[in-house]
């Protein structure tokens, strides 16, 4: 059969969601978070709660979140998200409310609000892009900074005596009782995509049964920042970031795994 | 046993080049053209059409989902 003859509308299996506007993504070739995006997007359509769903987008790389998803969306102040989040959830407890934060903004300024948020309890879903470095300032070093990793304020690597250990958020907050549903996803192959899209689903359903915070951390890359292409950035992020951020659910239903 | 023969659309000028669909795709259907759009990436493109399964792998993994995936069956 000639290619032109499989191109018709009747045999379509995939096309980009109506949930994201037509504006190009901001993002470097293979960013991990145009991924995110469209999965967060994908999620809601499939859902059919885009009426009913309110997005609040950080500061950093992804602060234009609200020109690129098609729903309502508000903006924070830098790592205020899961603050204003829980202020629209309190006000409209019936609405779909997330966040969508990077680590600069999740972990490093904003770790209070988040690890407030959660402990509350919010009927909010908090998704997190963790790539291991402030992407949209110049690639400065971020709490979620691997050892040894270097950076453009750690040149010559991480080092654990003067800057700390790489701050895992994700377990930290999953101890805590308010957080109801916690996973690590990636989206850098079909098989990380398949199985992160479960997960934004689940925790977008968590919202109904009015349990406590979802918390999906989605491993990221970020080939500008590590200086890498995008395909050596996602083999990188596999031999080094997975070790130390191992990717599953951390707690399913209110109870740690 | 039905065969199942897919293709793909790429568009051009939301491409980025970044070659993330390239790996995932396991009948290795699509390459880089040599030409680049208006922004001077290099877009993908389907160099072997006849063996894409239109699994649709490749669009999932698309960051910019420039991709947009055919399938149909023909019956054996």
């Amino acid at each position: 059969m000639e290619v032109l003859d499989i191109i018709k509308p009747e045999n379509q299996v995939f096309c980009k969601t109506k949930l994201m506007t037509g504006c190009s993504l901001s993002y470097c070739p293979g960013c991990g978070h145009g991924t995110a995006h469209n999965l967060t997007m994908e999620v809601i359509d499939e859902m059919g709660i885009v009426e009913d769903t309110i997005g609040v987008a950080p500061v950093g790389c992804s602060v234009l979140a609200y020109d690129f998803m098609n729903v309502d969306m508000t903006q924070a102040a830098h790592g205020r998200a899961p603050a204003v989040a829980t202020a629209i959830s309190r006000l409209w407890p019936e609405k779909y409310v997330f966040t969508y934060q990077g680590d600069g903004d999740l972990a490093a300024i904003g770790t209070a609000e988040t690890i407030h948020a959660c402990n509350r309890g919010e009927n909010i879903v908090i998704i997190f892009v963790n790539n291991g470095i402030y992407g949209m300032t110049g690639g400065q070093m971020a709490p979620t900074t691997l050892e040894g990793m270097k950076s453009s304020t750690s040149p010559y690597g991480r080092d654990i005596e003067t800057m700390g250990s790489p701050l895992k958020i994700t377990e930290l907050i999953a101890n805590l009782p308010g957080v109801y549903y916690v996973t690590r996803q990636s989206v850098h192959t079909h098989k990380h995509v398949r199985k992160a899209k479960k997960a934004i689903r689940k925790a977008f359903e968590n919202i109904k049964l009015r349990k406590g915070l979802s918390f999906v951390e989605i491993v990221s890359n970020c080939n500008s920042g590590w200086k890498m292409t995008p395909t050596e950035s996602n083999i990188w992020m596999e031999e080094n970031m997975f070790p130390y951020f191992p990717l599953g659910d951390i707690k399913v239903d209110g109870k740690l795994k | 046993m039905a065969k199942v023969q897919g293709a793909i659309v790429v568009d051009t000028e939301v491409c980025k080049g970044c070659e993330v669909c390239m790996p995932v795709c396991l009948e290795n259907v699509i390459k880089m053209s040599k030409e680049v759009n208006r922004k001077g990436y290099h877009y993908a493109y389907m160099d072997k059409p006849e063996a894409c399964t239109g699994c649709t792998n490749c669009a999932i993994v698309c960051p910019d989902r420039a991709l947009s995936v055919y399938r149909v069956k023909i019956p054996a």
